[in-house]
């Protein structure tokens, strides 16, 4: 293997530093959840993100990435085998020409993405999955949903991409995808037993606030590092961010606040996750002022939206559809409509800054094409498993909790009683 | 000799204890209590969805008195913790059929 000293170190460097933070994003996302469940479920639900980890890396590196990234097939539906293994790396990634960081970081920066996206789906199946079963589930998701997906918007030869779809950071890929994924699980699985009757009130609200705040952080990679250089677009993204994690924790605690009186911190971790979600797609293709707008629309639009499970009984336990499904839907129809080539050339111009329909019409398209993908197919796949293994834990360990019943552990010890043996 | 109980406000412990043991009571059990009484719960909001928390954190006080001090102590603790509003908490005495302090033996009046 011969190695190319052709790489940008900065550039480089930038990917691999982005790569670092998206992945503590997922550990913050494991926080994020665990304060919202039940004391007796934080194991369980941190540990699916944990796991997630470990299973998205071994499968991205052996096929997975490969499958993204590689030179299509045919018909811009998926790559090939050639970079299994993360082999053939010593040239850029195909249809890539333009990145000057090393393709190795690219690859592993990816890889983060997929690891947090999995993740993202435990926030529906908490307080009721088997530990197996969400494994096998994420196995399977990955490589029949998550790759296609991925394929088709992240690599400059996917169909989606070829038909001029914008997307930053993984509006579609990434936010959509979990949360229609997610919905199509739910309702598979089934509410919890005893809701949305019985209490289920998240049991350490400080736990969630600090996973937000780890979210908020890496978000910084997520969407900055996604312009895969040191570049005045890195910079667009990075700034974007935070105004629109801002204004996204403003709109929901100032809805809060006039709809039901108090606003709550939950409130605001969430509203500021919410405008994160939407500003993915949009991070390096829009204005620091709409950045400000999209924030807020989101903020407002995803309070609302978290309440429309109680109307449609869907027990989507911890919002995954409400923030990150309209969030990501927001978030690309807003760049339909606000992206300009003043802040970056090489993207577009949407419907509001005079582009005319294209960008507009083509950013739906990726939304509806996404979310009825992702539903589609993680339904069948949910389903399969279902009458295979079976997806719930039993009644009585369901009431038990899950840290006890899947990993024979306890949170919160008080200490003292029992030995080893 | 008696064992009285207050079920009182937790954030009134600190005034009950230092008048009880300005009246020379020198030891008290305190531990964390949830109940309601005619107080009710209170709703809590998570994310739109409202939770009714049924059950009020309270502070439960046990001291353990001789017969003639017990009217005194239990006035004392119910001036002490009376805030005026509702969900005060209650006061209640039992009797006490011995007590034994454990480091010496001691029995009865002397043990408490």
């Amino acid at each position: 293997m011969t190695i190319a000293a052709t790489w940008n170190t900065a550039d480089t460097l930038w990917v691999l530093l982005g790569a670092a933070l998206v992945l503590f994003m997922t550990p913050g996302l494991a926080l994020f959840y665990g304060g919202m469940v039940r004391s007796k479920n934080v194991l369980s639900i941190m540990m699916n993100s944990f796991i997630a980890i470990s299973v998205i890396t071994v499968l991205f590196v052996a096929v997975g990435g490969s499958l993204i990234f590689d030179t299509d097939l045919g018909g811009g539906l998926l790559g090939g085998l050639h970079l299994a293994g993360l082999s053939g790396l010593s040239q850029a990634l195909p249809g890539l020409s333009w990145v000057a960081a090393d393709p190795m970081a690219v690859m592993v920066f990816q890889m983060m993405f997929a690891i947090i996206t999995a993740a993202l789906i435990s926030g529906g199946t908490a307080d009721r999955i088997k530990f197996p079963a969400f494994v096998a589930l994420i196995i399977f998701w990955f490589l029949l949903v998550y790759v296609p997906l991925a394929h088709w918007v992240f690599s400059p030869n996917g169909w989606l991409a070829h038909l001029g779809v914008l997307d930053f950071a993984g509006g579609t890929v990434v936010e959509i995808n979990s949360g229609f994924s997610t919905l199509a699980v739910v309702l598979v699985l089934g509410k919890r037993r005893g809701w949305p009757g019985e209490a289920m009130a998240p049991h350490s609200v400080p736990l969630s606030l600090l996973g937000a705040g780890i979210l908020w952080f890496g978000w910084f990679g997520f969407n900055a590092g996604s312009s895969l250089g040191v570049n005045h677009v890195a910079v667009v993204a990075f700034t974007n961010t935070q105004l629109a994690a801002a204004t996204g924790l403003l709109g929901w605690v100032i809805f809060e606040k006039f709809k039901e009186k108090y606003p709550t911190t939950l409130g605001a971790a969430s509203g500021a996750v919410a405008g994160m979600v939407a500003i993915t797609p949009c991070a390096g293709f829009v204005s620091p002022l709409a950045a400000l707008g999209i924030g807020l629309a989101a903020g407002l639009l995803c309070a609302v939206a978290v309440r429309v499970k109680f109307r449609f009984r869907y027990d989507d336990s911890l919002d995954v559809l409400g923030v990150h499904g309209v969030g990501g839907l927001l978030g690309m129809v807003t760049l339909g409509l606000l992206a300009t080539k003043s802040v970056n050339p090489a993207g577009g111009e949407g419907l509001l800054v005079g582009g005319g329909l294209h960008l507009f019409s083509v950013e739906l398209l990726a939304a509806v094409v996404t979310a009825v993908f992702a539903f589609t197919v993680t339904y069948l796949i949910a389903k399969t498993l279902d009458l295979t293994m079976g997806l719930r834990v039993s009644q009585e360990d369901e009431y038990t909790g899950l840290d006890l019943s899947e990993h024979a552990e306890s949170a919160y010890s008080h200490g003292g009683s029992g030995r080893i043996g | 000799m008696k064992l009285i109980v207050a079920v009182v406000k937790p954030f009134v412990v600190a005034k009950v204890k230092q008048a009880l043991h300005e009246a020379g009571v020198l030891g008290m059990t305190v531990s964390e209590a949830h109940g309601y009484g005619r107080q009710g719960g209170h709703t809590e909001v998570y994310r739109g969805g409202e939770y009714e928390v049924d059950f009020v954190p309270k502070a439960r006080i046990e001291i353990m008195v001789s017969d003639e001090r017990t009217d005194e102590l239990v006035s004392l603790i119910v001036e002490t913790a009376r805030t005026g509003n509702i969900g005060d908490g209650k006061v209640w005495v039992l009797p006490l059929a011995t007590t034994v302090r454990v480091r010496t033996g001691e029995r009865g009046v002397d043990a408490l």
